[in-house]
């Protein structure tokens, strides 16, 4: 693969998290009823960065669950594919609360639906928003984003890196382009 | 992985991403909707030329909670009275289109030969003497759930070792996560040698020290073939609460069921607080489930 371009680095990631966390809660009406889920991999550690900025600035907790949706996924049945699965853990009741999925990147929009299937499995949301630090076009399914860090036309053939800090030892997103072998 | 029908070749590592999955799958199985859509649009199929009830809905349990569909072919109502082979069975069933098989049957082998034989993955459900290993899986599951970890600890299998399936997988198994094994039996029920396990015909030798004891269930045959003698083995042999004196002092006890109170074992202890019997059914469906997963999910092209 050949890089191409840098997305966001350090601190633009940290300004889009910023506003995301405050559109969250403008759109919510404040925190009541709140709490944020995480999808692996990246998702995580962005649901919790979401999570300390409303902490900062309203000074109330929200709760972070992650989500793996492994078992959801509709291409399974495709041969090699070897997925891991790994831990879901929603530590409260799911039932009439706002939910904000969080992910790294929107893509297909295939992981989103995977997610919502889980999350009706779990219990009877009021409401499901979805945040992503990256929304980077082609969707498959009528899924959009409702918070969303940076919008970033792109090509098939490219990649989007979104590193993180918690995972990847720093925070920047890159755009790359897939060569053929 | 392409089918599991013992765990020859097996790494730690493997064994290891099947038990990681298999807590996912115990998770799920502790949800409202105990369902994942994962196996949707699979068809397994539990073949059972030997019976046993509590293994198959077991399985089928396991495949029916990732949405696979299920069919059951039992010996009971089957064609192989009427003269009907293996072979012809699996091939009749490979023809209606089945990804996975399950396969149990008294005689050793059968599996194998039926991996050979079908396109689907295979699945060993026990057989003859040979393998059980769903059954060590789920063993080793419920072991590590209790203890932590095998690193070390040393695992007790008493009973009929020479016929019995879920010792030999046990002893494949619990060695590659680090557990130091010993059966223990009547010397007319021990077989010469079982690598990776310490043989000894003493029980108390066997119990000492020992952080978990699996005890076997004894079969009437091996009476009726003049191999033991019920009183003897009862009193040399069953597994009672002050022998176990002699093992560590919270040491965990296991059977694979159905189990014959006050014969293999004191009729108490399977429910005294050291029992992780009805913990090894609970945990058989997701490991099972983590089996079929990876198995079915995981294959390569």
């Amino acid at each position: 693969m050949r890089f191409k371009a840098e997305l966001l680095n350090a601190e633009e990631m940290r300004r889009a998290l910023h506003r995301i966390a405050h559109e969250i809660v403008e759109a919510n009406k404040g925190v009541e009823g709140l709490a944020l889920v995480g999808i692996h991999t990246r998702g995580i550690p962005l649901a919790e960065r979401i999570a300390r900025y409303i902490r900062e600035f309203e000074g109330k907790e929200v709760p972070v669950g992650m989500l793996d949706i492994t078992l959801y996924r509709d291409d399974l049945s495709e041969i090699g594919i070897r997925p891991q699965v790994r831990q879901t853990r929603i530590p409260f009741d799911i039932t009439g609360k706002a939910l904000v999925l969080v992910d790294d990147v929107l893509y297909t929009g295939r992981t989103a639906r995977a997610a919502l299937d889980a999350l009706m499995d779990l219990g009877r949301p009021r409401r499901i928003y979805l945040a992503v630090l990256v929304d980077r076009g082609h969707r498959e399914l009528p899924i959009r984003a409702d918070f969303v860090g940076k919008n970033v036309p792109t090509a098939r053939s490219e990649v989007v890196k979104v590193r993180l800090q918690e995972v990847d030892g720093e925070d920047r997103v890159e755009l790359w382009e897939r060569e053929e072998a | 992985m392409r089918h599991l029908l013992d765990f020859q070749g097996w790494t730690r590592g493997q064994v290891e991403n099947i038990l990681d999955t298999a807590r996912v799958m115990a998770e799920v199985l502790e949800r409202p909707v105990k369902k994942v859509p994962a196996l949707q649009g699979f068809t397994v199929a539990t073949v059972f030329f030997e019976p046993s009830t509590r293994t198959r809905i077991s399985f089928e349990l396991a495949a029916r909670r990732m949405s696979a569909d299920v069919v059951s072919f039992a010996t009971q109502a089957s064609s192989l009275q009427k003269g009907e082979s293996y072979k012809d069975t699996l091939l009749t069933l490979e023809a209606m289109g089945i990804d996975a098989y399950i396969i149990r049957a008294d005689s050793a082998g059968v599996p194998h030969q039926a991996a050979r034989w079908v396109k689907g993955v295979v699945v060993n459900g026990g057989d003859g003497r040979r393998a059980h290993p769903t059954q060590a899986l789920l063993d080793t599951y419920t072991l590590l759930e209790a203890l932590g970890t095998l690193e070390g600890r040393k695992i007790a299998i008493v009973g009929d070792i020479l016929h019995s399936r879920v010792a030999r997988s046990n002893v494949e198994l619990l060695p590659l996560l680090g557990a130091e094994v010993w059966v223990a039996g009547p010397p007319t029920l021990l077989p010469q040698s079982l690598p990776g396990a310490r043989l000894t015909p003493h029980l108390d030798e066997a119990l000492a020290e020992a952080d978990a004891v699996m005890v076997l269930r004894l079969q009437k045959e091996r009476m009726e073939a003049g191999l033991i003698h019920l009183q003897d083995y009862i009193a040399h042999y069953q597994v009672t609460e002050e022998r176990l004196s002699k093992a560590k002092p919270h040491a965990l006890l296991l059977h694979p069921g159905p189990m014959n109170r006050d014969i293999e074992l004191e009729g108490t202890l399977a429910d005294s607080e050291r029992s992780l019997v009805n913990r090894q059914v609970h945990n058989g469906v997701a490991v099972r489930m983590a089996v079929l997963y990876h198995l079915l999910v995981g294959r390569e092209g």
